[in-house]
């Protein structure tokens, strides 16, 4: 029993990451009707901006310490962070130490704005264009974005732990009634699930209960009849993009103690993701989000090395099978609409 | 009207004929004039460094390639000279090979099979390189070295950790100065034993491809030797980025030991991962639980951080041997001084065993007297060398594998730097890692000169 408890919280977190992508893939898929391969290297930007932040906050001048040597046998050159200078040594450690949760401010602002930059200044021009060429192209883009990252930051991972307070894990089992021991669980993945509710929970209440959400919601089911009531909807759906690449990025920001991140860490997710979005239904919001969790649920389930050692190799392809039994069963997915990339 | 003398036997005869010759490899025809593949001219002569340059592991390759040109321009005297004034050999001196100028080109494997031999191919076809030279992966390697048998020319493997390397896919052609999975279980067993103890349970969590399986059996034959009982052995994705699934259960298995038969990010995500679910800070069976990684490179620890403090692995060698551990370790000073000075940062050990192969393959070449890939290869076997950092090393005939001392190492609890996450424990010799050339399975065959 315990075993299962645990697998249904590592799917839990899985399932958080999922959840977060696809659920941006499907506001841009709804809103805009644009298959976005790109939203994996969003994903992975936003990890990045965790690293660069990182990077900022440990900027450091030198000091020689000339009581210590260098590989070469030279003074050591010591790195003082100036946060250490500005703001005290253990306050500047605390800051450097508290990166991960601090570029969610800094990741915001960035994010939205890339998205609203490669909508503008790439996507918009495929609207008309028919899916296999957003594909095509929007993969390309993840290939570049990715080729950037690589080039700045290099090809290994860049660990970006997290805070200190949040290092370890703790005994679940033992609240729940489980011997001592018997479920143990990181902290920083329970954080994460946390952190995917309130996202995914502020998406669907800026979508239900906003004026701006009311009209997306609007433009999501008839895109003429909002423009014909003279509502901008182009502007609106922008932002929309932007939006979601903000919860792409966050997702990937919290992402980073969990996997240290490097540049293919967006590609990683995409095909998961994409499956996901289908599995959920096309366009529909809510059925991304359960999709997210039962697949990574079942992905969960079937790493057991009991379920593997009975079905080896089912590891490796449970979604993919989940996937064509759900829609084999239920063609527009879970929570699919009618109408939805069926004309 | 004339009569045709073509008959359809006739007809059928030359079009074998024409075919077979068309589908002779170019490379087999590619500068043979002197009895073997792309035979250099008079003034200088190419070697390829084949090395992922894109892909998982650009970093490392990017390493390796800098050691390839800090070799090259030893070997045509400029620089210091590195590990030439400590070579025990003084056949090369700065001249270039057999007074031929060194130049290079290079090809980049992305980590796949498949384009590792289109770019050696390159090389070999295009450039005319007379040796091949790279690694970072042992998939990439078995097949680079399988393409350089075809074809006529040598092959000196860059990092590679397979057993099957110069195991059951060993070639007379190729050479490995790198240490395998085989080494790290010898070397690191007693160390564990010492360390936690023979009554120990093991839990593998082993990456499903050549290198995993080699691993995680000379990691289970080694220790299971020494009394430790395998609990389980789970074979996991080689594109697994969460291990979280693959971890979390451990610590109910009833194992008190895991080891991470992973390379790569696979190394850093698991190692991550069992840190987070607490491994490091557990209990199991009443002794502290402890992780192993079997196969430790700096460059991966770096992206482990913190999380590999306390933790033992193997490395083929350490920038620091030769202050930890003595003037044995000859050569490991000069290299690290010369490779420093020129990029800033101390190299890595893939640097250095792409170095040494390097300078291994002039120097044979100088004391053959020739760049005939069966005269280098008759000098390399059997080799007996020192001072390229290891400590006196034997290049064994049976199987073309390096036999030297393997480096038992342990993640740095308070690094004081990038580079320095790693500590030595220990340097166990080279006769404690050895094996009967016949325990792999395959054969060496004979040499191939090419055209």
């Amino acid at each position: 029993m315990d075993q299962i408890i645990l697998q249904i919280l590592n799917g839990l977190d899985k399932g958080s990451a999922y959840a977060l992508i696809a659920l941006g893939l499907t506001l841009i898929f709804g809103t805009l009707g644009v298959v976005n391969f790109a939203h994996g290297a969003l994903f992975m930007l936003g990890a990045f901006c965790t690293v660069t932040l990182s990077r900022i906050l440990s900027l450091s001048h030198t000091v020689i310490d000339e009581s210590r040597k260098d590989f070469l046998g030279n003074p050591l050159k010591v790195e003082v962070p100036y946060v250490y200078d500005w703001f005290g040594e253990s306050t500047g450690a605390a800051i450097i130490d508290w990166s991960v949760p601090l570029s969610i401010l800094f990741a915001i602002p960035i994010m939205i704005a890339i998205g609203v930059a490669m909508e503008r200044g790439l996507i918009k021009h495929f609207y008309k264009r028919p899916h296999a060429d957003q594909i095509l192209v929007t993969f390309g883009l993840a290939i570049v974005l990715q080729e950037i990252v690589k080039y700045y930051f290099g090809a290994n991972q860049i660990p970006a732990p997290a805070p200190e307070a949040f290092v370890g894990s703790f005994d679940f089992g033992a609240l729940i009634g489980f011997d001592a021991g018997a479920i143990i669980y990181p902290y920083w993945r329970i954080v994460y699930f946390c952190f995917a509710m309130i996202l995914v929970g502020a998406v669907f209440a800026f979508l239900q209960f906003t004026t701006f959400g009311m009209v997306v919601r609007a433009g999501m089911a008839d895109r003429e009849t909002v423009q014909l009531l003279g509502i901008n909807i182009d502007r609106r759906f922008t932002l929309i993009f932007g939006i979601a690449a903000a919860v792409a990025g966050l997702a990937g920001v919290m992402y980073t103690p969990i996997n240290s991140p490097n540049y293919h860490m967006g590609m990683d997710f995409l095909v998961i993701s994409f499956v996901v979005v289908v599995v959920g239904g096309m366009g529909s919001l809510p059925g991304a989000v359960l999709a997210g969790f039962v697949l990574g649920i079942l992905e969960s389930f079937a790493s057991m090395r009991q379920v593997i050692e009975f079905l080896p190799g089912i590891n490796q392809v449970v979604i993919y099978l989940a996937a064509i039994v759900i829609l084999l069963t239920r063609p527009r997915g879970l929570m699919g609409r009618k109408g939805v990339m069926e004309d | 009207m004339s009569k045709s003398n073509l008959t359809r036997r006739g007809v059928l005869k030359t079009g074998a004929v024409a075919g077979a010759g068309l589908a002779v490899p170019t490379y087999l025809s590619a500068g043979s004039h002197a009895g073997f593949t792309n035979a250099p001219g008079d003034s200088s002569v190419t070697l390829g460094f084949n090395v992922p340059q894109t892909g998982a592991y650009a970093d490392e390759g990017a390493d390796e390639l800098r050691a390839y040109e800090l070799a090259v321009e030893h070997l045509n005297g400029g620089g210091d000279g590195g590990m030439l004034s400590t070579f025990s050999s003084k056949a090369l001196d700065g001249t270039g090979i057999l007074g031929r100028k060194v130049e290079y080109v290079t090809g980049d494997t992305q980590t796949k099979p498949d384009a590792a031999r289109a770019s050696a191919r390159s090389m070999i076809e295009k450039d005319g390189a007379v040796m091949i030279t790279g690694g970072s992966s042992s998939g990439v390697a078995v097949a680079v070295q399988a393409l350089c048998q075809e074809a006529g020319i040598i092959f000196m493997a860059g990092l590679t950790h397979s057993n099957d390397t110069t195991g059951k896919d060993k070639k007379a052609n190729g050479f490995r100065h790198f240490f395998n999975s085989y080494m790290s279980g010898a070397a690191l067993a007693p160390i564990l034993a010492s360390n936690y103890g023979k009554d120990r349970k093991a839990y593998h969590l082993t990456a499903d491809y050549n290198w995993g399986y080699t691993t995680e059996e000379a990691v289970r034959t080694s220790t299971e030797a020494m009394g430790w009982e395998t609990v389980a052995a789970v074979k996991t994705p080689l594109a697994q980025t969460d291990f979280s699934s693959y971890v979390a259960p451990v610590l109910n298995s009833g194992a008190d030991v895991l080891v991470l038969n992973h390379y790569g990010a696979n190394m850093v995500n698991s190692l991550t991962s069992a840190v987070q679910f607490g491994l490091r800070a557990a209990e199991a069976n009443g002794k502290n639980f402890e992780i192993i990684v079997p196969l430790y490179s700096r460059l991966m620890a770096r992206g482990a951080g913190k999380n590999v403090a306390g933790i033992f692995g193997s490395t083929n060698w350490h920038w620091s041997l030769e202050n930890v551990a003595g003037s044995k370790y000859a050569g490991t000073n000069a290299f690290v001084q010369s490779f420093g000075q020129k990029y800033g940062f101390p190299p890595s050990q893939a640097a250095h065993t792409c170095y040494c192969q390097t300078l291994l393959y002039a120097d044979a070449v100088q004391r053959a007297g020739s760049f005939n890939p069966c005269a280098v290869s008759e000098a390399l076997e059997g080799f007996q060398f020192d001072g390229l950092g290891n400590g006196p090393t034997h290049y064994r005939a049976e199987d073309h594998q390096c036999f030297k001392d393997v480096l038992v190492v342990k993640g740095k609890e308070n690094p004081d730097n990038d580079f320095d996450l790693l500590e030595i424990v220990d340097v166990t010799p080279a006769e404690q890692v050895s094996y009967d050339a016949s325990i792999f399975g395959g054969e060496l065959g004979s040499c191939n000169p090419g055209a």
